[in-house]
C-alpha cells in the first residue's frame, strides 16, 4: 500500500493540534513555534500533493479508501481532483501566516486559573479548523464530507467567540458580549444549513444506497440510478443551502460581518479564505455533479443570487465604518462572482471561480492581516480613527493599498485574472448579467480606494502619529502574500493547469458545452 | 420470578385439570435479573443487621458485584446466542430472551453501575461533623429542618438504602423491555417506578424541592399506572389473554378458539384501541414523551442529581424498550392505526422539548427539556417499523445514556455554599476557571447536539436514516429543524461557560473521588468511541434488532 499522503495531510494539523493544546500552561513560546512548525510540514506535504498530481491524469488521484461505518454505507475515500489541490494547497499555505500573523492574539491578559491557556488553545484550535477544512476538501464520499463540514464549526466557534480585538470602543464587557454573539450566530446559521443539508444527505441515501461521491456520479451517469425530477431538485436544495450559508451567498450572509468584525484579524481570515471556500467548493463538487439536472434548473435564480450578493456586498462595503466590516462586505461581492463563475455553467466561469477562490483567499489575507496590524497599533476598528498613516508608517500603507489594489482586481495582481475569466465566462452565456455583475469592479474600487484615501493619506491625525511601522514578524506575513499575489497575476499559468482538466469534467458531468461564438449571417 | 410463578398459577388454575404442574423456569437465562434483585435483599438484609459504620463500604461492594455478574451473564447469554439464533420465551411465557431484551439489559446494567458510583460519592460535600456525606439526606423520615434532622446529621446517619432501592429499580427495569406479557409488564412497570419514586425524594440540600418532586412524580406516575392497567383490562377482554403472542394472533385475526365467557368483548376493535392507546399512553408517560412529559423538569430538577442522572438514562432505554416490544411484537397488525398517532406525538415531543429549553435557566430543567427532545428523536426510530428502525434506537438508548449520565455527573461537581450550582447564571465563566471539567461538559453538550464525530450524531443519523428508509421523511425534516432549534440551547451554555466572564463570588469545581471520575471518563470515553468508530456497536445493535414472538 502506497503512504497515505492526503489523510497525512490531515492528520498532521489534527496531531500537532493535541500536542500544542497539551503544552505546559508556562510555555507559551513553544505552543506557538509548534504550531508554526506543524502547519510549515503541513505546507511541505501539500505541495508534494501538488507536485505528484497529475494533471489530465485520473479524475481522483491519489485515492483512499478504507470501510469505516458499513451500516451507514459510509466508507473512508479520499481523492483529490485539480480543484481539491488547488484549494489544499491555498489552505495549507494561508495557515502559516495566520499563525505568524496572531503570534501575541492570545496571549493572555489576565491569570485565570493555573490550568487556564488560552494561548495554547488558540493555536491548537487553528491547526484543528486547518485539519477538517483540508479533510473535507478531499472527501471523496459525501458523509465523511459532511462530517467534516460540520464538525469543523466547532472550533471555529471558539477562535470567534474566545478571541477577540483587545481594544474595544466601549471596553471590554460590551466587545465580550458582541463576540459571544457573533460566534453564536456564526454557529446556528452554520449549523442551521448543515442540519437541512442531513436531511438531504440521507434522502440521498435513501435513493442511492451509499455514500460515495464516483459511483453516485457513474451510477446516475449510466441510467442505473433514477432519480425523480422532484426528488433530485429537493436533496440540491438541501445541500445548496448549507453551502449558500458558509459561502455565504445572499440573503443568508448576515452572520459573515458580524463573524469577522469580531474576529481578530487572523482568524477573520481563517473564516473567508479558508473556511468559507468549503462551502463554494463543495457546490461545484457535489451539487453540480450529483444532481446536474436540479443544477440546471435552480440556475436561473441562483444567478440572479449571485448578483445581488455582488451589488449589495459592495455597496454595504461602501458604506461601512468599520475596517473589517468593510472587508467583510467585500468578500460577500467576492463570493458573489465566485458563485456566479460556477452556476453560468461556462469552463471560463468555473476555471474562473476557481482561480477566484485561490486569489480572493490569498488577496483578502493580505488586505485583512495588513489591516489588523492597523488596528493592534492604534486600537480601533473605525475608518474615522485614522488619518495620514502613510507618511507615519509608509510600508504599512504600501502594502494595504497593494492588498486594497488586489481586492478591487487591479490587472496585473492574481484577482484580475479570475475577475476576467469570470465576467468573461458569464458573458457568454448570460451577457445582461455578465454587465450587471461588472459593476460591482466600479463599486470595489470605490470602496477601496475611498478606504486607503481615508486611513492612509490627509492630515496625520494625533493618535497615529506614533505609530511605529511593520516588524519583521509582520513583513514576514505580508510580503510574501503580495509577491504571490503579483506572480499570480502574471503568469496564472501553475494554477490555471492544475485547474482546468477537472472544471472540463466537471462540465460534462452537467451536460453542458461551453457556447460558440456565434456570427450574424450578413444581410 | 415471583411475578412469573403467580401468573402461570393463575393460568393453571383456570384450567380444569386436577394436576397441579411446576412451572418450568429458565433460571440460567434469566440470572440477570435474580442477580440484581437477589443482592437488593441481600442489600436490605446489611441494613438491617450490619453496623451502620460498615454499611456504607458493604452496600457499595455489594451493588457493584452484583450489577458486574448481572452484566457479565447478559454477555454470556449473548455469547452464547440467547440474541440471536437461540432466542427465545421463558419463564412459561413471561419473559423473552432475545436480541433486543439483552442489549437494553447490558445497556441498563451499565448505566446502573456508573449510577451506582455517582450514588457513592462521598467527596464533593463539605465532611459534616468530621463526617463524609453523599447526595442524600441524613435521615428520610426526619422533617427538613426539624431537631432530629439536626440529630440525625450530628450522629453522621446517611441513607445508605440508597444502594438496594438502586438495585430494585434495575432489577425492575430489567424486566420490563423483556416481559412477554402484559402483567410481567405491569409488575416491572411498580418494581423500577415505586424505588425511583423514593430516590427522589432523598436530597440532602433542598429537601423540600426534592420531596416535591418526589410526590409529583408518584402521584403523575401512580395516574399513569392505573391507565396503563385499565389498558391492560381492556385489552384482556379484546383478547382472552394478556400474552404478547395471543393479542398478537387476535389483531392479526389468526386466533382459533373463542373464550366462551368473553364471545361478546373479543375482536371488539373499539377495545382494542382504547386499550392499547392507553397502555402506550403510560409508556410514553415514563419516556417523557410530549403530552406526557409535565413531571420531567420538576422531578429532574428536585431529585438529587446522581440519582436525575441514573433515571434519566436507565429508564428512558427501560421504557423504550417495553414500547417497541408492544408495538412490533403486539400491535404490528394495527401499524396503520397508531403510526399516525405516534407521527403527531414524535413531532410535539421534537419541537415541544427543543422550544421550552431555551427559556431555561436552570441546568437540571434544561437538561430535562433536552431528554424531551431527545425522546421525539427516538420516537422517529420507532415509527419507522422495520428493523433497521430497532437497531437504530437501540444504538441510540445506548449512546444516550452514557452522554446523560456523564452530564449530570458533572452537574454534581458544580458548587457554592449552597451545594450544587445549578443556576445557570452561575455557570458562567467555568470554563475560565476550571477548564477541564467545562471542556468535558462542553463534550456531552455538543453529543447531545448530535455535532459529528461524538456518539450523539451517529446515533441521531441511525434514527433519521431509518425513518427515512420507512417512508417518513417529513418527520426527518422537522427533527433536524428541533435539532437546530435545540443547538441553540446546548451553545448557550458553551457560550456561558467559554466566552462570559467568571462571577467574582461564583461556584468552584469540587475535585470528586475515582468513583464519579470513572463514571464521566467512561461518559467521554463511549462519547467519543460510538463517535469515531461506531461499526462494532451499530453490528451489536443490529444482530440484537430482532424480537422473539
Amino acid at each position: 500500500m502506497s503512504f497515505p499522503l492526503l489523510t497525512a495531510t490531515a492528520a498532521l494539523p489534527a496531531v500537532g493540534a493535541l500536542a500544542t493544546a497539551a503544552v505546559p500552561a508556562a510555555r507559551r513560546t513553544t505552543a506557538k513555534w509548534l504550531a508554526l512548525t506543524v502547519s510549515l510540514a503541513t505546507f511541505v506535504l501539500a505541495a508534494v500533493i501538488a507536485v505528484r498530481f497529475e494533471p489530465g491524469g485520473a479524475r481522483y488521484q491519489l485515492t483512499e479508501s478504507h470501510a469505516w461505518i458499513k451500516d451507514f454505507g459510509v466508507r473512508y475515500e479520499l481523492g483529490v481532483d485539480g480543484i481539491a489541490v488547488a484549494l489544499v494547497a491555498l489552505t495549507a499555505l494561508l495557515i502559516p501566516f495566520v499563525i505568524l500573523a496572531g503570534w501575541h492574539d492570545a496571549d493572555p491578559m489576565e491569570t485565570g486559573s493555573r490550568r487556564w491557556r488560552p494561548t495554547q488553545g488558540f493555536f491548537a484550535l487553528i491547526l484543528a479548523v486547518e485539519a477538517m477544512v483540508i479533510l473535507s476538501f478531499e472527501a471523496t464520499d459525501v458523509f465523511v464530507f459532511y462530517i467534516f463540514f460540520e464538525a469543523m464549526l466547532i472550533p471555529m466557534y471558539f477562535l470567534i467567540g474566545g478571541f477577540g480585538d483587545r481594544a474595544h470602543e466601549h471596553g471590554e464587557k460590551a466587545a465580550s458580549t458582541q463576540r459571544s454573539y457573533a460566534a453564536v450566530k456564526f454557529l446556528l446559521y452554520n449549523l442551521a444549513g448543515g442540519l437541512i443539508m442531513l436531511a438531504a444527505v440521507i434522502g440521498l441515501y435513501v435513493q442511492a444506497g451509499n455514500f460515495s461521491l464516483p459511483e453516485i456520479v457513474q451510477a446516475r451517469a449510466s441510467g442505473s440510478l433514477h432519480m425523480a425530477t422532484s426528488t433530485e431538485r429537493w436533496l440540491f436544495l438541501g445541500f445548496f443551502f448549507a453551502f449558500a450559508v458558509k459561502a455565504p451567498l445572499w440573503p443568508l450572509h448576515t452572520w459573515l460581518p458580524n463573524a469577522m468584525g469580531e474576529a481578530t484579524a487572523p482568524v477573520a481570515v481563517l473564516i473567508t479564505a479558508v473556511v468559507d471556500k468549503v462551502g463554494t467548493f463543495a457546490m461545484l463538487r457535489f451539487c453540480l455533479q450529483l444532481f446536474p439536472e436540479a443544477s440546471k434548473w435552480a440556475t436561473p435564480v441562483i444567478l440572479v443570487l449571485a448578483l445581488i450578493s455582488i451589488i449589495y456586498g459592495a455597496l454595504l462595503a461602501v458604506g461601512q465604518r468599520d475596517i473589517k466590516r468593510l472587508v467583510a462586505y467585500a468578500s460577500i461581492s467576492h463570493f458573489g462572482f465566485i458563485i456566479l463563475g460556477i452556476f453560468a455553467m461556462t469552463s471560463q466561469g468555473q476555471s474562473g471561480a476557481t482561480l477566484y477562490m485561490v486569489n480572493h483567499g490569498i488577496s483578502t489575507a493580505a488586505l485583512m492581516l495588513v489591516a489588523g496590524f492597523l488596528i493592534s497599533r492604534r486600537g480601533s476598528r473605525l475608518i474615522a480613527d485614522y488619518g495620514g498613516v502613510q507618511k507615519v508608517a509608509p510600508v504599512l500603507a504600501g502594502t494595504f493599498l497593494i492588498g486594497s489594489l488586489a481586492t478591487l482586481s487591479l490587472p496585473g495582481l492574481a484577482p484580475f485574472v479570475s475577475e476576467f475569466l469570470v465576467l468573461v465566462g458569464t458573458f457568454t452565456r448570460h451577457p445582461a448579467i455578465g454587465i450587471i455583475a461588472t459593476l460591482g469592479i466600479v463599486l470595489a474600487a470605490l470602496y477601496t480606494l475611498v478606504l486607503y484615501q481615508r486611513t492612509m493619506t490627509g492630515p496625520v491625525k494625533a493618535e497615529v502619529a506614533e505609530m511605529p511601522d511593520l516588524r519583521v514578524r509582520e513583513l514576514l506575513v505580508v510580503a510574501p502574500l503580495i509577491a504571490l499575489l503579483i506572480f499570480l497575476g502574471v503568469y496564472p499559468k501553475p494554477v490555471a493547469d492544475i485547474v482546468n482538466p477537472a472544471v472540463r469534467q466537471t462540465m460534462s458531468d452537467v451536460h453542458q458545452t461551453d457556447p460558440q461564438p456565434k456570427v450574424e449571417a450578413a444581410k | 420470578m415471583s411475578t412469573a410463578a403467580v401468573h402461570s398459577l393463575w393460568t393453571t388454575a383456570a384450567d380444569p385439570i386436577s394436576k397441579f404442574q411446576a412451572p418450568k423456569i429458565e433460571y440460567g437465562q434469566l440470572s440477570p435479573t435474580l442477580i440484581v434483585i437477589g443482592a437488593a435483599l441481600v442489600g436490605v438484609l446489611i441494613e438491617a443487621f450490619v453496623p451502620r459504620k460498615s454499611r456504607y463500604y458493604a452496600q457499595v461492594f455489594i451493588s457493584v458485584v452484583a450489577l458486574a455478574a448481572a452484566f457479565a451473564a447478559v454477555v454470556a447469554l449473548a455469547a452464547g446466542g440467547y440474541g440471536t439464533t437461540k432466542a427465545h420465551i421463558a419463564a412459561m411465557g413471561a419473559l423473552a430472551v432475545d436480541g433486543p431484551s439483552l442489549f437494553l439489559q447490558g445497556t441498563i446494567l451499565l448505566a446502573g453501575l456508573l449510577g451506582v458510583f455517582t450514588f457513592a460519592e462521598r467527596r464533593l460535600d463539605p465532611e459534616a461533623h468530621g463526617n463524609r456525606v453523599d447526595s442524600f439526606a441524613a435521615q428520610a423520615a426526619s422533617a427538613p429542618g426539624s431537631e432530629s434532622e439536626k440529630a440525625a446529621v450530628k450522629a453522621g446517619f446517611t441513607t445508605t438504602e440508597a444502594f438496594p432501592l438502586l438495585l430494585f429499580a434495575v432489577g425492575g427495569m430489567l424486566v420490563f423491555p423483556s416481559a412477554n406479557d402484559l402483567l410481567t409488564l405491569f409488575v416491572a412497570l411498580e418494581v423500577f417506578s415505586l424505588p425511583l419514586y423514593l430516590l427522589c425524594a432523598l436530597a440532602r440540600r433542598k429537601r423540600l424541592m426534592s420531596q416535591e418532586a418526589s410526590v409529583k412524580y408518584f402521584l403523575l406516575g401512580a395516574f399513569a399506572s392505573a391507565f396503563t392497567l385499565f389498558g391492560i383490562a381492556l385489552l384482556y377482554g379484546y383478547a382472552g389473554s394478556v400474552s404478547y403472542a395471543t393479542i398478537a394472533q387476535v389483531v392479526d385475526g389468526t386466533v382459533a378458539n373463542v373464550d366462551p365467557a368473553l364471545a361478546n368483548t373479543m375482536g371488539n376493535d373499539a377495545l382494542l384501541l382504547v386499550g392499547a392507546a392507553m397502555i402506550v399512553m403510560g409508556l410514553l408517560f415514563k419516556v417523557a414523551a410530549v403530552p406526557f412529559h409535565m413531571w420531567t423538569p420538576d422531578v429532574y430538577q428536585g431529585a438529587p442529581t446522581p440519582v436525575t442522572g441514573f433515571m434519566a438514562a436507565a429508564t428512558k432505554v427501560a421504557a423504550f424498550g417495553a414500547l417497541l416490544r408492544l408495538l412490533y411484537v403486539v400491535l404490528p397488525g394495527m401499524r396503520w392505526d397508531w403510526r399516525p398517532v405516534m407521527w403527531a406525538v414524535a413531532i410535539v415531543t421534537m419541537l415541544g422539548g427543543a422550544i421550552v429549553a431555551i427559556t431555561q435557566t436552570d441546568i437540571k430543567r434544561l437538561l430535562a427539556y433536552s431528554s424531551i427532545a431527545h425522546a421525539g428523536f427516538i420516537l422517529a426510530g420507532v415509527i419507522a417499523t422495520t428493523q433497521n428502525g430497532v437497531s437504530s434506537v437501540l444504538f441510540y438508548l445506548a449512546a444516550y445514556s452514557f452522554v446523560t449520565i456523564g452530564a449530570f455527573a458533572v452537574v454534581t461537581l458544580v458548587r457554592d455554599a449552597g451545594g450544587e450550582a445549578t443556576h445557570l447564571s452561575k455557570w458562567a465563566g467555568l470554563g475560565r476557571r476550571s477548564p477541564l471539567a467545562a471542556a468535558v461538559f462542553a463534550v456531552f453538550l455538543l453529543a447531545f447536539a448530535g455535532i459529528p464525530l461524538t456518539s450523539g450524531f451517529a446515533g441521531k443519523f441511525a434514527v433519521f436514516k431509518a425513518a427515512a428508509e420507512g417512508g417518513a421523511i417529513p418527520l426527518v425534516v422537522i427533527g433536524v429543524i428541533s435539532s437546530a432549534i435545540a443547538a441553540f440551547f446546548y451553545i448557550r451554555v458553551i457560550v456561558l461557560m467559554f466566552f462570559s466572564e467568571p462571577r467574582p463570588e461564583g461556584p468552584t469545581v469540587a475535585v470528586p473521588s475515582p468513583l464519579t471520575l470513572t463514571a464521566i471518563g467512561v461518559g467521554v470515553a463511549v462519547t467519543l468511541v460510538l463517535g469515531v468508530a461506531p461499526q462494532y456497536f451499530l453490528d451489536l445493535a443490529s444482530q440484537a434488532s430482532v424480537f422473539v414472538r
